[in-house]
Order: structure tokens, then C-alpha cells, then sequence
């Protein structure tokens, strides 16, 4: 609101406003789904909207980085699957909520406690994936590449790597919907996203429905996304269903 | 608190608190002890078994005839898809704004949560039931519904456990929150710090991941126990029972 | 086979490094813009503009909050005011309960937080009901010596005050009688209590109605704070505790009970900041507070919750229109 200063004398004045019962009872004052008032303050969740699709990829980024070396180093030495698996899933287990307010007395709150927990829970769905994905190449490929030349590092990455990429993708998307829903609980840990304007009034019916709508449209945005880049990377999958 | 607790810091003091009463953090009322812990837990336990028989009871039986029929596919796995886009608390939140809070809203929301994994597992549990079996069986005579309860339900069982563990374990973790919504559960500690202290707010996660992992491998132990041995896949993975065959009996997985 | 493969995954550990870059610079610090003016004094005397003083731009102060709406929009008040007189501000609003937030305080994680006289009294230094001071300004001193014994200042507190009011419909008040908190005591046994998490251990919440008017209720539910009137309108609760400037007493048409046996202290908001931030903030810190804090009537904070509660604007809205109409800011 603005617009010329009142004289000091008069500040303040008309400041409350006329409240008597029956005086506003509008869609907003009964806390209703107001689609008015939906269109006029949708701006209001531009900004917790850009922090949650922060919180989002960036940890799906480091998580695939973390799960998909592990991965690479498992598909190897089989003996690192059982830990690897075991130490992830513990963290996967933890409720997500129990785990941002376990973190906040050792990192305080912020985009980093939330980021911690975050990535925890892209570990195992990942890094499963990774593995199931190496181990289902089918071994005569690999023979025929090695066959026909190809070392142990060349045959990793040209073949088992995008022969695996549909299971690795199917992991990531998981992963990706996964962590959209866990970062609506990210303000526990003060690091915004779209969980601050639902638990700022959970009573008003508009605002829960467009700040929780805007979480799902990220999540099957986000779904899609991984899908298409899959669709892209590995187009021999594509001939064979349409044939 | 004994001395080797003591030793163990603050998990001790968690320990000391899940088996001793104790003030609360400002004083003047008890919290923490067995009582209390026992208390929680078995409104935590309540509420998710309140919602996965909920979910069940919708789900399965219309993911296995929507399996048998061959029909909805698209829709058993897209509701899969967006069910795991829709994050807890804003389910939470969207019945305490439309409902207001209480038991019954709570596992009518978390029962929402549990069915899209029971569904799209009932699903494909059937779908990838091998024709030439239905086929014998509908050759030796048998009807529609035999061929659902003696066929079908007995092969997709794997599938179903494996549906249904899932939703366990995700109604038991976001059941956490809900005491947002004004029901009692062990996330009460985690949430009310302010009255629990951080000894009570560690104990309840801790309870909470075991509830989780004693869950995960109980119905991971039925699940493997209704698998016939032929189809049982490599051990150390954890098998959740996903969603589509790449090639039966070989481990499943999302296209 | 071509040498596509490995570029993907390039591409990918590019992201997670420029993701690893972005976690480390990723805590936000959430600034104000500053003002156009600047001299070399700062601060305002009441009823005038908040004039930037350079010299505060040194010094830097996380404000933080409880979690409801009276509490976040005193906190962009204060935060914004702040702001306008040359402080680098931060804000970490929405902390919690009192004992959250005053952990957070004590651990300097926030440097300031606007805490009540009363609750302080009764939560933080267990000064017992017989005891408590019942004139506002004794409150404040009281409050004032405490805190100063844990190395935090308690700045000269607002003329409104914000008590913990016990509730129900006047439905509820009709069909039992109900007037002063003493007339619960016949039908306490009947009736259920809806409270926020922590007033199980508060004395001015259930356990002071328990030690207090000896009130045994058939039950108590803990719920989120944000639910305190809807569940006494929904009809969940017979009786809800809310505070006095809460906008939807007056929309529902409930009735506060009378406290007649003076359970309830003052409740002044007084601003308590961490000692060394008040001393390395100067004058202009108390100057500025007290200048805003003038004008924070029962009225006016009323009218602020209600504009957050009913109208939907955000505190900072609100707190932005209060300083713009009462001359604090352009």
C-alpha cells in the first residue's frame, strides 16, 4: 500500500477497521476456496515455489551422484551391496520429520539440515536402482561387446550404463516424487518451500489447495521430465514398443 | 539416570527416557516412561492399521478386477504416479481445512496415502498372472470368480504383500505428523519439543524407525513367504513389489 | 554404440557440483531494502519517520519468532523497522513453543524475539500464581531482572497486552451458566479442552486451571496452535484456550471467561535481546523499538491478527501497512 504520507497528527487514523458481525462475511473471512482471491495472490507462492524446486533438484542431484558412484562401485565389488543397502535403508526408514528435527541442534536451522535429510532419502531408492539396473543387462550383450573389442570401461559405459538407463530413470523418478513431498516439510527445518504458506493458515481451504496443488503439478512436472530425458537417452527402447 | 547410559549422551538420556518418567521440559506434568511410550505407540499403531484396512478393503478388490478384466491399466498406474506426487502433509493439511481434525479425518487421509501402492500391486499382481495358466484353468471349466480366487489371488500374492508393505511403511512415517491434525501419535515428542525435551524428541524417532523397520521386515518375510521359490529374486536387495515386469521372475521394475 | 554415453554423465556430476555450490551458499539471508535517506543519527522518537543510520549497517540482527500470527507480525515489524533505521536484519520467524524459542535465543541462533511478560513469568522463571505481579509495569521489571540474569536485556514492553483467555461458545455459556472460570468447576467433568502441545505443562494453560480452580476435564486434546478457535466453532471442543486479540472471538461470538482467581498474569510483549547483540547495536536499537512500539494498542494488534487471519494478507503485509500509516516508513 501506498501513496502520500498522512500528516503525523492523523497517523494511524482509520487504521481499524469496521469488523461488526456480518459486516464481511465473505468467501475469504469464511475460509473458503475462493478462486478470486486464488488468482490475485498467486505471486504469493511464486517465491516458496522457487525454494521448493531448490530443495528439490538439488537434492536429487547430489543424491544421484552419491547413488550412482555407489552404484558403479557395488556393481563391482558385490560384497559393498549388503551395507550400502542396509546403512541407506536405515536412513530411509527414519520419518522425514523425525529426521529435520534430529538434525537442527547439530546443523542449525536451513537449506543445509533440510538438504541432509533430503538426500538421505534419495540414497537407497537410487542406488537400488542403479544395481538392479547394471545386474539386468543381459550377459550375451556384454559378452558380444567384449567380443568384438571393447574394454571393461568402454563396455561400462557404452553399454551397461544405457542398457540400464530405464531402471536407473524409473529409480530417479521415485526419487523425484519422493522428495517433492518430503521438502513440503522442509519449513520445519526453517528452509521455506511450499510447506510455509499451508502450515501458515491450514484452515484457509484456498490456500491449501493451491499451495499443495503446485506441490503435485511440480512432482508429476518433474516425473515427466525424467521420463522424457530417459525417452531421449535411450531411444532403441522407443522402436521396440512401438513395434 | 545409570551410569552406562550416561555414558551414551544423548541416546542414553533417549533410552532413559523411554523407560523412565520424567517432568516435562518447563515442569508441572509427567512426560516420557513406558506408560506414555505405550500410549502413543498404540494410537500410532491404531491409526495406520484404521487406514491400510481402509485402504485394503477399497484397493484390492478393485485392483484385482480391474486386473482380471484386463481394464484401467493406465488408471491403476497413473493414480500410482500421482498418489506419490502428493506429499503427507499437504493430505493432512487438505482434511484438517475441509474436515477439521480428529481420528476418523486422519485415517481417511492416510488411507488415501496407502492406496496407490495396494492398487497398482493388485494390479499388476494379476495382470502378469501367465495367460497359458488362466487359459488351462478356463479350459478345465472354471468360472470367472474361480479362476480370481484360485488362480489369480494365490499368483499375485507376492505382488499384493509387497503393495501393502509399502503402504505400511509410508502410512507408519507420515503418521508422525499426525498429531497436527489432533491425534496422539509418537510424533507428538518430535513435533512438542518444547514439552518433551530433545531426549523425548530422539526416543520417539527412534520408536518410530523400529515400528518402521519391525514392519518392513515382517511383511518382507510374509511377502517372501507367499512368493513360490521359482520366482524369488536375488538376496540382499529389498524387494518392495514394483510395478511392472520386465521379465516374470526375473525382478521386477518401472519401465 | 557411439562415445555418447559418457557425456551424459558429465553432464550430470556438472549439475551435482554446481548443486554442491549452491548448498553451501544456499542460506538465505533475508534482507529489507534499505532507504533512500540516510544521516548519520538514526532511530525515531515516537510518532516520527525511522531515520537510516549507516553506522548500523555493521551490525547485524536475526529476529525471530513464535509460531502464531500475533508473533510473526510483530515480528516483520520489528524486523522491517529495524531495516528502515540501517541494521543488516535477518529473520527466522516461526519457531515454535516458548521454550523452542527461547533455546533458540540462549543458543544464538536468533538474536532477539518478542516474548510476553507473563509467560515468561510462568514459564521460564516458575514464579508461582500466589506471587505473580498483577500491575503490568511491576510484571515488567520483574521479567526485566530475570532475564537480565541470563544475560538477555528485556526492552521496555507494548501498551497491549495478549492474555491466555479460556473459552467456549456462547451456546456452551448459556446452557451451563458459565461467566468466571470458577463456574467450570461443576461441569469440568462433562466437558472436553482443546490446547496447544505445551499447555499441558503451562500454569497459565491446564495445568494452572488444574492447580488453580482444581478443574478435572473429561479430556484433553493437544492441537496445533493455528486451531484454536476452529475447533471451538466446529463444535470439537466445549472448551478452547485462545488469546485476547485473537480476530475470531469476536467473529464467533465467544465468551472469554472471567479470571477470578487471578491465574492469569500481564501480558506486555516485551522485545528480549541477546546482550551482546544489545550492546553492539547502540542506542538506535531501543530507540526504534520503542518508537514502533507505541503505537501497538489493543485495537491496532487486534486489527493487525485480523488482518492476517480473516483478510489473508501475510504479516509482512500487514506489518508493512501499520508502519506506512502510522509514519514509521514511507
Amino acid at each position: 500500500m501506498s501513496g502520500p504520507l498522512p500528516p503525523l497528527a492523523q497517523a494511524g487514523e482509520g487504521f481499524v477497521r469496521d469488523r461488526d458481525a456480518g459486516s464481511g462475511a465473505s468467501c475469504v473471512a469464511d475460509d473458503g476456496v475462493c478462486p478470486g482471491w486464488i488468482v490475485d495472490h498467486l505471486d504469493r507462492y511464486a517465491d516458496p515455489l522457487a525454494r521448493h524446486v531448490l530443495l528439490t533438484v538439488v537434492a536429487i542431484a547430489i543424491g544421484f551422484a552419491i547413488s550412482f558412484s555407489l552404484g558403479l562401485l557395488a556393481h563391482r565389488r558385490r560384497w559393498l551391496v549388503a551395507p550400502i543397502v542396509q546403512v541407506t535403508g536405515i536412513l530411509y526408514t527414519i520419518p522425514s520429520l523425525a529426521l529435520f528435527f534430529l538434525l537442527l541442534p547439530i546443523t542449525g536451522r536451513g537449506f543445509l539440515t533440510a538438504e541432509i535429510a533430503l538426500v538421505s532419502y534419495t540414497l537407497l531408492i537410487i542406488f537400488r536402482n542403479v544395481v538392479t539396473g547394471l545386474d539386468g543387462v543381459p550377459p550375451d550383450v556384454v559378452d558380444a561387446a567384449r567380443g568384438m573389442g571393447l574394454d571393461e570401461r568402454q563396455v561400462l559405459w557404452q553399454v551397461q550404463i544405457p542398457l540400464a538407463l530405464p531402471e536407473i530413470a524409473a529409480g530417479l523418478r521415485i526419487a523425484a516424487t519422493t522428495t517433492v513431498g518430503l521438502a513440503s516439510l522442509a519449513f520445519f527445518a526453517g528452509a521455506g518451500g511450499l510447506g510455509d504458506p499451508i502450515y501458515a493458515d491450514p484452515n484457509f481451504k484456498s490456500n491449501v489447495l493451491v499451495a499443495g496443488g503446485l506441490c503435485v503439478l511440480l512432482a508429476i512436472v518433474l516425473d515427466l521430465a525424467i521420463l522424457g530425458a530417459q525417452r531421449l537417452l535411450t531411444p532403441w527402447t522407443r522402436r521396440a514398443v512401438a513395434g | 539416570m545409570s551410569a552406562p547410559l550416561a555414558a551414551l549422551g544423548l541416546f542414553g538420556d533417549a533410552i532413559d527416557f523411554l523407560l523412565h518418567a520424567r517432568e516435562s521440559r518447563a515442569g508441572g506434568t509427567e512426560v516420557g516412561g513406558p506408560g506414555e511410550f505405550a500410549r502413543l505407540t498404540w494410537t500410532h499403531l491404531q491409526v495406520t492399521a484404521a487406514a491400510v484396512a481402509l485402504a485394503a478393503a477399497v484397493a484390492l478388490p478393485l485392483g484385482l478386477v480391474l486386473g482380471h478384466r484386463r481394464r484401467g491399466g493406465f488408471l491403476a498406474v497413473s493414480v500410482s504416479n500421482v498418489g506419490r506426487a502428493v506429499p503427507s502433509l499437504v493430505l493432512i493439511a487438505l482434511f484438517v481445512a475441509f474436515l477439521g481434525v480428529g481420528f476418523l479425518n486422519v485415517t481417511l487421509a492416510l488411507a488415501l496415502l496407502a492406496v496407490p501402492p495396494i492398487l497398482t500391486n493388485a494390479y499388476v499382481g494379476v495382470t502378469q498372472v501367465d495367460r497359458d495358466v488362466i487359459d488351462a484353468a478356463v479350459g478345465q471349466g472354471m468360472t470367472d470368480r474361480q479362476v480370481m480366487a484360485r488362480i489369480e489371488l494365490p499368483l499375485a500374492l507376492p505382488l499384493i504383500f509387497g503393495g501393502l508393505r509399502t503402504s505400511v511403511v509410508n502410512v507408519i512415517a507420515t503418521a508422525t505428523i499426525a498429531p497436527l491434525a489432533g491425534v496422539v501419535t509418537l510424533g507428538d515428542p518430535i513435533l512438542s519439543q518444547g514439552v518433551y525435551g530433545d531426549a523425548g524428541k530422539l526416543a520417539a524417532a527412534i520408536v518410530v524407525a523400529l515400528l518402521a523397520i519391525v514392519a518392513e521386515l515382517g511383511l518382507g518375510a510374509a511377502q517372501r513367504a507367499v512368493t513360490p521359490r521359482p520366482l524369488r529374486g536375488s538376496p540382499g536387495l529389498p524387494r518392495r513389489g514394483r510395478l511392472f515386469p520386465t521379465s516374470p521372475g526375473k525382478g521386477l521394475s518401472t519401465p | 554404440m557411439t562415445h555418447r554415453a559418457p557425456r551424459p554423465l558429465l553432464l550430470v556430476l556438472l549439475v551435482a557440483l554446481a548443486a554442491v555450490g549452491l548448498v553451501a551458499c544456499g542460506d538465505d539471508a533475508d534482507d529489507g531494502g534499505g532507504n533512500a535517506t540516510t544521516s548519520t543519527s538514526g532511530g525515531a522518537s515516537p510518532g516520527a519517520k525511522i531515520v537510516e543510520n549507516d553506522a548500523n549497517g555493521k551490525v547485524r540482527i536475526t529476529i525471530g519468532s513464535k509460531n502464531f500470527t500475533e508473533q510473526k507480525v510483530l515480528g516483520e515489524i520489528y524486523a522491517e523497522a529495524l531495516d528502515a533505521a540501517g541494521y543488516e536484519v535477518d529473520k527466522q520467524l516461526n519457531l515454535g513453543d516458548e521454550q523452542t524459542a527461547l533455546k533458540t535465543l540462549e543458543q544464538g541462533q536468533i538474536d532477539a524475539y518478542p516474548e510476553y511478560t507473563g509467560t515468561a513469568l510462568l514459564s521460564f522463571f516458575d514464579v508461582k500464581t500466589e506471587d505473580l505481579p498483577k500491575e503490568p509495569a511491576a510484571a515488567f521489571e520483574q521479567v526485566k531482572a530475570d532475564f537480565a540474569k541470563k544475560d538477555l536485556v528485556a526492552l521496555p514492553p507494548t501498551p497491549f497486552t495478549s492474555s491466555n483467555e479460556v473459552a467456549v461458545t456462547k451456546a456452551t455459556a448459556d446452557r451451563y451458566g458459565l461467566r468466571t472460570i470458577s463456574d467450570l468447576s461443576k461441569v469440568a467433568s462433562r466437558l472436553t479442552l482443546y490446547g496447544s502441545p505445551e499447555c499441558r505443562q503451562r500454569l497459565d494453560c491446564l495445568l494452572g486451571l488444574q492447580r488453580t480452580y482444581g478443574l478435572r476435564f473429561k479430556r484433553f486434546v493437544p492441537v496445533d496452535l493455528s486451531q484454536r478457535s476452529k475447533v471451538l466453532s466446529g463444535g470439537q471442543a466445549d472448551v478452547s484456550i485462545v488469546f485476547t486479540t485473537d480476530p475470531q472471538n469476536k467473529r464467533d461470538g465467544f465468551v472469554l471467561l472471567q479470571d477470578d482467581k487471578g491465574m492469569f498474569p500481564p501480558y506486555n510483549s516485551t522485545l528480549v535481546v541477546r546482550k551482546a547483540t544489545y550492546d553492539q547495536a547502540g542506542p538506535d536499537l531501543a530507540r526504534t523499538i520503542a518508537a514502533v512500539n507505541a503505537k501497538l494498542t489493543a485495537d491496532v494488534v487486534q486489527e493487525l491478527n485480523a488482518r492476517v487471519d480473516l483478510d489473508k494478507e501475510t504479516p509482512e503485509e500487514a506489518a508493512e501497512d501499520y508502519l506506512k500509516q502510522f509514519g514509521f516508513t514511507d
